[in-house]
């Protein structure tokens, strides 16, 4: 089976901009990042700011132009001519902050429209616009409303929506509830699960919350500095994390409960204190073999 | 025994465009001297304006004090003079703002920045101290921060700094004065997690070894059991439970703290 | 946040809000009264002039040179026509020159603004470049220069001032759009598909409607001013029409003798300018805070 997306070798280098404009060296954002998504997977890709997440959603997107490399959607490959409809058909993406990503001067039905205006929907407008508030579990009528009336969860609502209106196969979640609220965001989360089932959708899920992670992906893939370091399914990376980023990542979590605590992996502290990510690989680069050699340790 | 911060069925209502609405009901709750408490609740819950209420930053009109005392010490903070409210605020009680970006001013040193603050809490609390005494002061605070290099730090402008590094400023900040009450709005929730990690165990390290009390307002719940040991609950305006944080956790009483711990997703994947 | 289902009622409460707001902004509100005030007076002007006939050429020498009176509130010019009734109909002049000018000016330079701030590379140094040359042009000379080669009247010089006017559109707009272009809901728009154009009309532009209308109210202001220097000098409209500008050159030589001549229709293009320059601000205050939230 094709799988839904594919990304092969994904490598992204911004300019630093040196003095008088010359040319200072280059950023890696992403470094040769590799991954598969099958049809009705959710593929959770974790990290922080840094990791190159984002960048990675910007060139699935086609918001970014890769360096070198490959972005796969069924199968065909989107890179060499601008992004075509075809492709914005197929991925759609919902945004972070759903304040920023609805245009405050338009109502929600015209924001809705926009992706049936522009692949020249023939059906019923109106009436597929009132299908896709149902479908998340708005009335009809808010329609009709700005976004400043709506909350933060109604408003990431009408940006699924929004996205859900032409039919892709794939979307794209970038921390589409970090800005909400933890009830908020329980809502959210059930909808969206809901919504693979009834859609037949596959997810790339992009986030930092790692508890959210754990629940909501099926496959997660560890970014660090722009590579992939580790990845599987969730249930054995959470339960056994072989890279000490991954450990580190999974340490920091601040959980509210004794059980969740216990799964927490232990991090030996440097100088009294937490290690950086960096400090902690460079321990290991330095000592092959760390024993269980440090007087207090974290969680 | 007095709690050191007690606030006492507070009420405060906002009027917008002509329209008043009560913002806090009745708010009540107790910092003990050298305790960790917590104050949780989501957005809308009321906690930012009580913060503010204690603090004395809230922007009287178009907010009103309905009803209620905020007592330091045994002193109501709403009916005492400003000019004794100025003495005690960055000095007895202080603030760890919540954003590290913008809480510091990008074209000041660090070093001009604590100082100047450092001067002028100095001044409202009587003391001399000369420029150099200062700087002394600030190497000091960076310091107890964990800052690797306090002199280097202090000499350097904000935007050198990386958000883990403001953040423990802000932190350095707070402590200039040597409080005894640390007010955290909600620290580290612009950072990474693991960032975040490293600024909880440092305000932990910093309230055991000062023996400081903490109020940590917050809306996430993990970090209310990092670093808290009584937990007051908030939702719309009221507090709807408080307790002991590992006992609310495991058997909380009331329905909003229910289904505010049963929406928090677990490390351990989901139950059955 | 407000949350009542009836539409109606979300309506109707923003509309409150707006209008609460508006009301208790004193510049705002003196604005727009004298703003609503002049053009009322403009358009009704043929049915509420005392005297209609003393518009076109008309002579009474015996009543020359009267000042202000019951009869003449205004006074008489020095062949004897009432100042007050030309001084409403010149009213209708003076506000055609903004509502002409910025039509031309106001869609041109706001297309442009969009266009280079949204496209960049050679599109936005072009359109910039020409338009940092246009804003160097003093109107006033530009019409000066105008009238040279062409002769002097109305249209001539409502020409002219269009030529430059639509530099100050641009400019704003370009930063506007450059902002914008960055946004996430820009950035939504073109990953959902939407062509070019619509992300310019429809997403972009909306957001700029609030510093237009700003802009718009405190040009009008500008334009009416402009356009009496110009009468002033003599290039913009030809006696016998009444018009501010004229009015006010013909009746300096006068003063200080019969100085209701000159300074009443000075007055006159003050009130005019005045409102629309308060309901600029007013409108700018407002909107202020709108951004704020």
């Amino acid at each position: 089976m094709m799988p839904v997306l594919e990304l092969r070798n994904l490598t992204k280098t911004f300019p630093i901009k040196g003095a008088f404009g010359r040319r200072g060296g280059t950023v890696r954002a992403v470094n040769d990042v590799s991954l598969a998504i099958a049809n009705g997977q959710i593929y959770g890709l974790a990290g922080e700011s840094g990791s190159g997440k984002s960048t990675i959603a910007r060139m699935i997107m086609g918001l970014t132009v890769p360096t070198s490399g490959d972005i796969l959607i069924d199968g065909v490959s989107i890179l060499g001519k601008q992004a075509s409809l075809a492709h914005r058909q197929k991925v759609q993406m919902v945004f972070q902050n759903p304040g920023a990503s609805l245009n405050p001067r338009r109502t929600v039905g015209q924001s809705v429209m926009v992706p049936l205006s522009a692949h020249s929907y023939s059906g019923n407008r109106a009436a597929r616009i009132g299908d896709l508030l149902e479908m998340v579990q708005l009335p009809a009528h808010f329609a009709d409303r700005y976004p400043h009336e709506l909350s933060g969860g109604q408003k990431q609502r009408v940006a699924i929506a929004r996205a859900l209106a032409v039919e892709p196969s794939l979307l794209v979640l970038d921390e589409p509830t970090s800005a909400l609220d933890v009830s908020v965001q329980a809502k959210v989360i059930d909808l969206l699960e809901g919504l693979v089932a009834d859609l037949g959708l596959t997810y790339l899920f992009i986030s930092h919350d790692l508890s959210l992670m754990r629940n909501f992906a099926q496959t997660v893939g560890i970014l660090y500095l722009g590579q992939i370091v580790e990845t599987g399914p969730v249930a054995s990376v959470f339960a056994d994390p072989q890279h000490d980023y991954t450990r580190l990542l999974i340490a920091s979590v601040p959980v509210i409960s004794e059980a969740e605590a216990a799964l927490r992996p232990h991090i030996p502290l440097i100088n009294g204190e937490i290690p950086t990510a960096e400090d902690l690989l460079a321990l290991r680069q330095n000592s092959p073999n760390p024993g269980p050699n440090t007087k207090e340790a974290l969680s | 025994m007095t709690a050191l911060l007690s606030v006492q069925n507070l009420s405060v209502s906002f009027t917008t465009y002509g329209r008043t609405a009560q913002v806090l009901h009745n708010v009540s709750l107790d910092v003990p001297e050298g305790a960790q408490i917590a104050l949780v609740g989501e957005s809308g819950s009321g906690k930012s304006v009580t913060m503010k209420t204690i603090m004395g930053i809230l922007p009287i009109p178009p907010a009103r004090i309905e009803g209620g005392a905020v007592l330091f010490d045994g002193r109501d903070l709403l009916t005492m003079p400003e000019r004794d409210r100025q003495r005690l605020r960055g000095t007895a009680m202080s603030m760890v703002f919540q954003d590290p970006m913008s809480s510091l001013n990008p074209v000041f040193t660090i070093k001009d920045q604590l100082g100047t603050i450092l001067k002028y809490a100095d001044r409202r609390l009587g003391r001399d101290r000369n420029t150099r005494a200062r700087l002394a002061r600030v190497h000091e605070v960076l310091a107890q921060v964990r800052m690797r290099d306090p002199e280097r730090v202090a000499a350097a402008f904000p935007v050198q700094l990386s958000g883990g590094m403001r953040q423990r400023v802000l932190i350095a900040m707070a402590l200039l004065s040597e409080p005894r009450l640390l007010i955290a709005d909600e620290p580290g929730t612009a950072l990474d997690v693991t960032t975040q990690a490293q600024i909880l165990k440092l305000l932990k390290d910093l309230v055991r070894e000062n023996r400081l009390a903490l109020l940590m307002i917050t809306h996430n719940l993990g970090v209310v059991r990092e670093t808290s040991a009584y937990t007051y609950v908030m939702n719309k305006g009221r507090i709807v439970e408080h307790g002991h944080t590992a006992a609310l956790f495991d058997a909380p009483r009331d329905a909003y703290t229910r289904s505010l711990i049963a929406a928090v997703p677990r490390l351990t994947g989901r139950e059955a | 946040m407000n949350h009542p289902d009836a539409p109606q009622q979300q309506a109707l409460s923003n509309a409150w809000q707006n209008w609460w707001r508006f009301s208790r902004n004193p510049t705002a509100v003196i604005g727009a009264i004298i703003v609503i005030t002049s053009v009322a007076l403009a358009v009704f002007a043929p049915l509420i002039v005392p005297f209609p006939d003393h518009i076109g050429a008309f002579v009474d020498f015996r009543n020359r040179s009267q000042p202000p009176s019951a009869a003449h509130w205004f006074g008489t010019d020095n062949v004897g026509r009432d100042i007050f009734s030309r001084v409403i109909y010149a009213l209708r002049v003076s506000l055609i020159l903004p509502v002409v000018v910025l039509g031309i000016a106001i869609p041109v330079g706001v297309t442009l603004g969009l266009l280079a701030g949204y496209f960049g590379g050679w599109t936005e140094i072009v359109i910039m470049r020409i338009t940092d040359i246009a804003l160097a042009i003093p109107p006033l000379v530009m019409a000066l220069a105008v009238a040279a080669v062409l002769t002097p009247s109305l249209t001539n010089s409502m020409l002219a001032i269009a030529l430059l006017w639509w530099t100050w559109h641009t400019r704003l707009i370009y930063g506007i759009t450059r902002q914008l272009r960055s946004q996430e809901f820009v950035e939504a728009a073109e990953t959902l598909g939407a062509s070019k154009s619509h992300i310019l009309f429809r997403e972009i532009l909306p957001n700029c409607v609030s510093a237009i209308a700003v802009k718009t109210s405190l040009d009008a202001g500008f334009v009416i001013l402009i356009g009496a220097a110009l009468s002033f000098l003599g290039l913009g409209i030809q006696p016998p029409t009444p018009d501010l500008g004229t009015m006010v050159a013909s009746g300096a030589s006068f003063l200080p003798d019969f100085w209701w001549q000159s300074v009443l229709p000075g007055c006159a293009i003050l009130f005019v300018a005045l409102g629309f320059n308060l309901l600029g601000d007013g409108l700018r205050d407002l909107f202020d805070v709108e951004d704020v939230r």
